[in-house]
């Protein structure tokens, strides 16, 4: 074995780890032990776990600045802090799928390892320095995605978020697709230095913008940004509660991974072009996702509506494009991760209405009944409504600072106002939890489930001391940005 | 753009191909009318029943795919083969590690009850 191939196995080891660990999961989820939920749901945290130590041993025994595999893949901060994302997610998935899977009698066995599946393709894409690498780990990651989203097969409303999301996915993938192919036509090649390079002397053709917007239209559907958001709101309400938790903040944040790095790596060159392309899908995002989640009665529609105003705020980052605008970004998927799966992991908790009914009238009176809980949910949503002194505060903060800086000024006027309008919403349902009286014997109750709390207990723990000390995370994500930033391949 | 002009001269050709044929057969044919030429085509013999409320197994769809899983494990066999000598232990290692995924593949088919016809 050479010296290259084992440099490049090093790099490639968490992968490897975790793919072993999802095989590993699907074997014993068959058979006699099929109904292992708790055994199951360990074996996948160790998993991941072991993902973990082997993304700290691949970091440190490769040569920094190195691609791997012919230029297909690198290991840079930016990609390792995803990673990071990725596991965090991943690991709080099975925590939290734990006891839904069990109430509802679905098999876990196949479920989390289809997690682990998607999973290893994020991380694909967070390393991915050719589009060709790139489209692989997005491909893995959405077949996966696709089938869990229809994993409860006893269930109408999870059919059609399948069918739905696959072939609007398939469609999108297909487009982004489409413009790959003509960015190779123009710039000769897929690896994203050369396509950077190759920008610095080609003709701005008709051909090449229409790859370029094809290609943005592409990431602007998988990041769940207006107009290519239909697909969402019907998909997070029909999927299984911890996927929909799973789909908002991991896939999402793949997509900004990819987003950041062909966008502010390969093609920084048309940033002229791109600008007012995204720039547009920002503010539509930011107003149309506020403005539609106001009218929702169903909690995860309004939750799917709440996700698509948030992707609309992170976008202003990589609008930004600085060093600072990259830092913001990376820094609001943290804490967009942990709130967002600290909500849905309240409305996993409290589910009352069979699969997926509950409406935000069924938590009246919860703070009276179940103070604590009333207490939790209340903290995640000022998080995601950006109350200070939670997280999500200084998520958007740094988001705003980062794209007032570039300019963008209006689009952060949007990006303000539509955050107060957000907080109707968000504050619709503390109002019901604290001010509304229940009806004797109705409305949603906090159902044994100490796996799901225990997820929420470490989000909780990240909102805290995220909104009250940022600075060590801000930091993390300002020394990735900084390390590639702007310059990335 | 002259490069384009073979595409499009494909194009037109493979379009009108199939419509001249349609119109000349269509020209100088008989045209008696038979309601056995109504019927379906089944490889020649007599229809057996309307397409629609035929009902077939869900497990011809498993074996389906089960099928095509494996065979194209078969293509990728093939060239892996034939530059056996050049991709030495490296290929090997490879072609043991992606067999051994489909293994794992075939295992969870079988233990799940996918090869059983009941």
């Amino acid at each position: 074995m050479n010296m290259d191939l084992r440099a490049d196995l090093l790099a490639l080891l968490p992968e490897l780890t975790l793919t072993a660990g999802a095989l590993v999961v699907l074997l014993a989820g068959v058979g006699g032990g099929g109904r292992r939920h708790g055994g199951l749901a360990v074996t996948a945290l160790a998993s991941v776990g072991l993902t973990a130590i082997a993304l700290k041993i691949a970091v440190d025994v490769s040569e920094a600045g190195r691609l791997f595999f012919s230029g297909m893949f690198v290991l840079d901060p930016f990609a390792v802090f995803f990673k990071v994302l990725f596991l965090l997610t991943a690991a709080l998935a099975p925590l939290l799928s734990r006891d839904y899977l069990e109430r509802h009698d679905y098999r876990p066995g196949e479920y989390h390892s289809l997690v682990l599946f998607a999973t290893v393709g994020m991380m694909v894409m967070a390393s991915g320095t050719n589009l060709a690498s790139i489209y692989v780990g997005l491909e893995l990651m959405a077949l996966s995605t696709y089938v869990l989203a229809g994993y409860f097969r006893r269930e109408v409303k999870s059919h059609e978020a399948a069918s739905k999301y696959f072939v609007l996915g398939a469609l999108s993938s297909g487009v982004l697709v489409y413009g790959l192919s003509l960015l190779f036509g123009e710039l000769g090649s897929l690896d994203l230095a050369a396509m950077a390079a190759a920008l610095g002397g080609a003709e701005r053709t008709p051909t090449l913008l229409t790859g370029m917007a094809l290609l943005a239209c592409g990431f602007l559907f998988k990041v769940a940004a207006v107009p290519f958001h239909m697909w969402t709101p019907d998909v997070y309400e029909g999927a299984p509660t911890p996927i929909t938790a799973f789909l908002s903040v991991g896939p999402k944040a793949a997509a900004f991974a990819i987003f950041l790095r062909v966008f502010l790596g390969g093609l920084e060159g048309l940033t002229p072009y791109w600008v007012w392309l995204v720039g547009g899908s920002a503010a539509l995002t930011m107003i149309w996702g506020n403005l539609a989640a106001l009218t929702q009665d169903n909690v995860k529609r309004m939750l799917a509506y709440s996700s698509i105003a948030h992707a609309g705020y992170a976008l202003l980052g990589l609008l930004a494009g600085s060093e600072l605008g990259v830092q913001s970004v990376l820094f609001y998927m943290l804490v967009y991760l942990v709130s967002n799966l600290g909500a849905f992991g309240f409305v996993i908790l409290l589910e009352s209405r069979g699969y997926a009914g509950e409406t935000v009238a069924d938590y009246a009176g919860l703070a009276r009944r179940q103070p604590l809980a009333a207490f939790g949910m209340l903290v995640f949503l000022l998080s995601l409504g950006g109350i200070p002194p939670t997280a999500g505060f200084m998520g958007k903060l740094y988001v705003f600072a980062a794209a007032v800086n570039a300019g963008f000024v209006w689009l952060v006027v949007v990006a303000v106002v539509m955050s107060a309008v957000s907080l109707y919403y968000y504050l619709r349902i503390a109002m019901q939890m604290y001010l509304r009286e229940g009806q004797e014997g109705e409305g949603a109750e906090v159902l044994a489930a100490p796996w799901t709390a225990r997820a929420i207990g470490v989000c909780g723990v990240f909102v805290g001391i995220i909104g009250v000390y940022p600075a060590p995370f801000a930091a993390a994500a300002r020394t990735t940005a900084a390390l590639i930033g702007v310059t990335l391949p | 753009m002259a490069e384009y002009i073979p595409i499009l001269v494909f194009t037109a050709v493979a379009f009108s191909f199939p419509i001249i044929t349609i119109l000349i057969s269509k020209a100088i044919r008989a045209g008696r009318f038979d309601p056995v030429k109504a019927e379906p085509y089944e490889c020649g013999i007599v229809p057996a029943s309307e397409a629609f409320d035929t009902r077939f197994s869900i497990r011809y769809y498993l074996i389906a795919v089960l099928f095509v899983v494996f065979d194209v494990e078969t293509v990728f066999l093939y060239p892996w083969a034939v530059m056996f000598k050049k991709l030495e232990l490296f290929g090997f290692i490879e072609m043991l590690v992606f067999l051994g995924i489909l293994v794992a593949a075939y295992i969870y088919a079988w233990r799940r009850g996918a090869l059983k016809w009941v």
